[in-house]
């Protein structure tokens, strides 16, 4: 920020959370403070690079900058959010910014999470559709309204907010879907094109797989896009339902 | 603990790691690359630096250009490739460009079967939206609707369902590996790549009989990019420091309506629906510049009329440096059902709601036409000391960081999703031809590893000197200064000198923290090592090239050259010299399309 004025400038008080296994200390909270414009109401994700600067060995992942890539996950003063489309004014509390990893998977390091379970879940789901004829080349026809369906559930960047914000995901992570993958589970469940749709509930016809789901609604309330993976697991339950009466 | 556990890396003690395939790079055209060849059961992977569904294919949005006919029963191919050759200011490869007009209908369907959302007619067919530069019947038939669209997520919509695809089809992923140098051997052949896993900071030999650079483009040598922080040219810093021929990297696009103070994208798609550019005082100026096509004029020329408008004193804002893209006519029922996106980043990172108020916008760096020059089967070429080509062997590249070339001087919207998918599977089918016949490529001598271990162990090496991050912000500084859409030979030349200071500099990068473990400071080290040679190379051949030309725009030689310029620009790494290249007249099927005075 060395091109702007003094007057223009006040300092942000960050507090991030630091780990690296491999240096054999324990996590910790290093505080920084960063110098931030006042008449621009910069997002979390550039005051992160702000502090980078001050300490380039703060790890973090970012990519696309504009939150459609899904890399920067993090928990931000206490919710899940991407830091790349969050600004500063909607969540700085008392001048005080505290960064901390998306919680429930195993710290890499810093603020980056191991997400492979997170992306287990993902492909059990079959995240892929399932056509059973042969295509004539061209495109299967689809309805302005049947298109219409899948509209908030394809939009996921998969970027593990909501998952990591659900305590039975938290619990069973190996065995309860979690709303990411549930909601991606529905997208294909609802897609008019997908012929697999026996196949998917059975596959998710266990008291675990979609029933661990306790409403909570963590998942809608912290979705970078909007998207309510709570309503796509209700469908998919209100289905099972049907089909077992 | 340093890489390997070691201080230094040495081929006697590497790693190796054995593929019949590598890709490198996760997204549109790195994933076409890897289903084809998974598909084929050879044991590929694809190495990418970020999780594949992080590439920067996610961020298109418009849609991908096709003559699919939805729109219009009698769309034709054949316009659209007419449509391609004048927007590239007849630059582009002819046979290239036949190639992936007639080819893209089979391809966009076969993504469709894949599960990809596309937004629908009223028919139940895919939608397609007008976009700049395209026309019916050649030219003569008015505006056309050719770019077919999954609501202005496209991109979003093409990546995942390709990852989606490579999951179906097993594909194996080295995700979050950061691939270093090419191994060349002593006949010039490519047998693979240094890399290493970021997590753990291990580095490799992925040794390989193909290796494909799918690496994207580098919008981030620019000060003010849509490109993703991840586009930093990795695969084309390679292809240079292994003594390969780049070309036409002076032709960089700049985008229109870039969010200004931003630099976000909001896609062609929002004049294709409507929207237009307007100046201070109201005024559409478009219908001065471009009497036909108004906003919906190539990306070119409407970035110079933007950029005239702001010199001229007509811009917007309290500094008068942007225009305004007005939309608030179209109604939010179409904003929201065809524009969602655009409504959602106008709001975050511009603070309005294009139904009620116009966005600013100013021409933003977006789009590489140049880059590591392939024919169609995305085989690399390179050129002779005679000015011939010659293949190099092992290696592809494909999608923004090759130079197949469809774009020349100027990528008309939407066909850069078309060029990745299309080229990503021809590389990947040549691929699979070849293994079927038998490829011979001589393993790499010690001497010859080492060498693609020479600048990662600098780097580990290094005890004092400059951090790279300061470094990185004067060189996109000097790049916006000196090259942008208008350009002068006194300016260049400034340029030209700064960046040569700027390489002095990155002899003396400073890494200080030589931890193993997710280190994110060596991996941008090592990024602003591709983005110098990416920089250099667009500044000498910018320099190079005397004439104005589809993106390449000159104070000082304002008029098209055809008698000296109907070429492609060549450079080496080592000569710093640029050389020239035919292009392509000779489609397979059609009578070639002549130059001619470029008006819309």
């Amino acid at each position: 920020m060395n091109s702007i004025a003094a007057e223009q400038i006040t300092t942000l008080k960050m507090s991030i959370y630091r780990y690296d296994p491999d240096s054999g200390n324990k996590p910790f909270m290093q505080d920084i403070d960063i110098d931030i414009p006042k008449d621009k109401d910069i997002m979390v994700l550039d005051a992160l690079h702000l502090a980078k600067e001050q300490d380039s060995s703060i790890s973090f992942r970012r990519s696309c900058r504009e939150g459609v890539c899904g890399s920067d996950g993090m928990n931000i003063n206490g919710k899940n959010g991407l830091g790349c489309i969050t600004p500063l004014s909607t969540v700085v509390r008392k001048n005080k910014l505290e960064l901390r990893p998306l919680p429930g998977l195993p710290v890499v390091k810093d603020l980056i999470v191991d997400m492979t379970q997170f992306v287990d879940q993902y492909k059990k789901i079959r995240p892929y559709l399932i056509a059973d004829k042969e295509s004539d080349g061209t495109a299967i026809p689809q309805t302005v309204e049947n298109r219409e369906k899948l509209d908030g559930l394809y939009e996921c960047i998969l970027c593990g907010c909501c998952s990591t914000a659900c305590p039975s995901f938290w619990w069973n992570p190996d065995k309860f879907l979690g709303p990411a993958a549930l909601l991606q589970a529905y997208r294909f469940i609802a897609d008019s094109r997908d012929t697999a749709r026996e196949e998917r509930l059975d596959q998710l016809e266990d008291a675990f797989s979609v029933f661990r789901c306790h409403g909570i609604m963590n998942c809608v309330s912290v979705c970078p896009k909007g998207l309510n993976p709570t309503k796509a697991i209700n469908e998919i339950k209100k289905m099972l339902v049907k089909r077992a009466l | 603990m340093a890489m390997n556990g070691k201080g230094y890396l040495d081929a006697s003690t590497l790693p190796v790691k054995e593929y019949d395939g590598i890709i490198i790079g996760g997204g549109g055209s790195g994933l076409m690359s890897s289903l084809q060849l998974a598909q084929s059961g050879m044991n590929t992977a694809v190495v990418s630096k970020v999780f594949p569904t992080r590439s920067h294919t996610v961020s298109a949005q418009g849609g991908i250009t096709c003559a699919i006919a939805s729109a219009d029963p009698n769309d034709d191919w054949r316009w659209h490739m007419y449509d391609t050759v004048k927007g590239s200011d007849f630059i582009g490869d002819q046979d290239s460009i036949e190639y992936m007009c007639q080819e893209g209908p089979a391809t966009v369907f076969e993504l469709e079967n894949m599960g990809l959302p596309f937004s629908r007619t009223e028919e139940g067919k895919i939608y397609q939206r007008a976009f700049g530069g395209q026309s019916k019947d050649f030219g003569k038939g008015g505006q056309a609707e050719r770019t077919c669209a999954a609501a202005d997520r496209t991109g979003h919509a093409l990546l995942h369902t390709l990852y989606q695809a490579n999951v179906k089809a097993g594909t194996n992923f080295l995700s979050e590996w950061f691939a270093i140098d090419l191994v060349l051997n002593d006949q010039n052949q490519v047998t693979g790549v240094i890399a290493f896993e970021i997590e753990s900071g291990e580095a490799f030999f992925l040794k390989s009989k193909a290796t494909v650079l799918a690496t994207g483009g580098a919008g981030r040598i620019y000060k003010s990019t849509t490109n993703a922080l991840i586009n930093t040219g990795d695969g084309t810093g390679m292809a240079l420091r292994a003594g390969l021929a780049v070309q036409d990297m002076e032709m960089w696009q700049f985008h229109p309506t870039g969010i200004h103070g931003a630099g976000t994208l909001v896609t062609e798609g929002c004049r294709g629906e409507g929207g237009y550019l307007i100046n201070k005082d109201g005024e559409r100026f478009m219908e001065r510049y471009a009497p036909n096509a108004k906003d919906l004029a190539s990306r070119d020329v409407v970035a110079r009329s933007m950029m005239l408008e702001i010199i001229e004193g007509r811009g917007c804002g309290p500094e008068a440096d942007h225009c305004f893209l007005k939309m608030d006519h179209l109604g939010a029922d179409l904003l929201h059902k065809r524009l969602p996106g655009i409504t959602e980043l106008s709001r975050t990172f511009a603070h309005v709601d294009p139904a009620e108020q116009p966005i600013p916008v100013v021409p933003t760096c977006h789009y590489a036409m140049g880059g590591i020059p392939t024919n169609v089967h995305g085989q690399v070429i390179t050129q002779q000391s005679n000015g011939s080509d010659s293949i190099v062997e092992g290696l592809y590249a494909a999608g923004e960081a090759a130079c197949v070339s469809v774009h020349g001087g100027n990528r008309l919207g939407g066909n850069s999703l078309l060029d990745l998918v299309v080229f990503g599977r021809s590389a990947g089918m040549h691929i699979e031809e070849s293994f079927k016949n038998g490829i011979d490529i001589k393993d790499p001598s010690k001497d010859d590893i080492n060498k693609a271990l020479k600048n990662i162990n600098k780097v580990n090496a290094s005890t004092e000197g400059e951090n790279s991050a300061k470094i990185k912000k004067d060189l996109q500084e000097t790049m916006q200064l000196s090259f942008g859409v208008f350009r002068t030979e006194e300016n260049m030349e400034k340029g030209i000198k700064v960046i040569d200071e700027i390489r002095s500099r990155t002899e003396n990068i400073h890494l200080a923290d030589k931890s193993s473990r997710f280190n994110t400071a060596r991996v941008e080290a090592l990024e602003l090592l591709n983005l110098l040679e990416v920089a250099e190379a667009t500044a000498i051949s910018a320099n190079e090239r005397k004439e104005s030309r589809g993106a390449h725009s000159r104070d000082d030689f304002p008029e098209r050259d055809d008698d000296n310029w109907l070429k492609h620009s060549i450079y080496f790494k080592e000569s710093k010299e640029v050389s020239k290249r035919d292009v392509n007249f000779r489609p397979k099927l059609v009578q070639a399309f002549q130059p001619f005075a470029r008006t819309y």
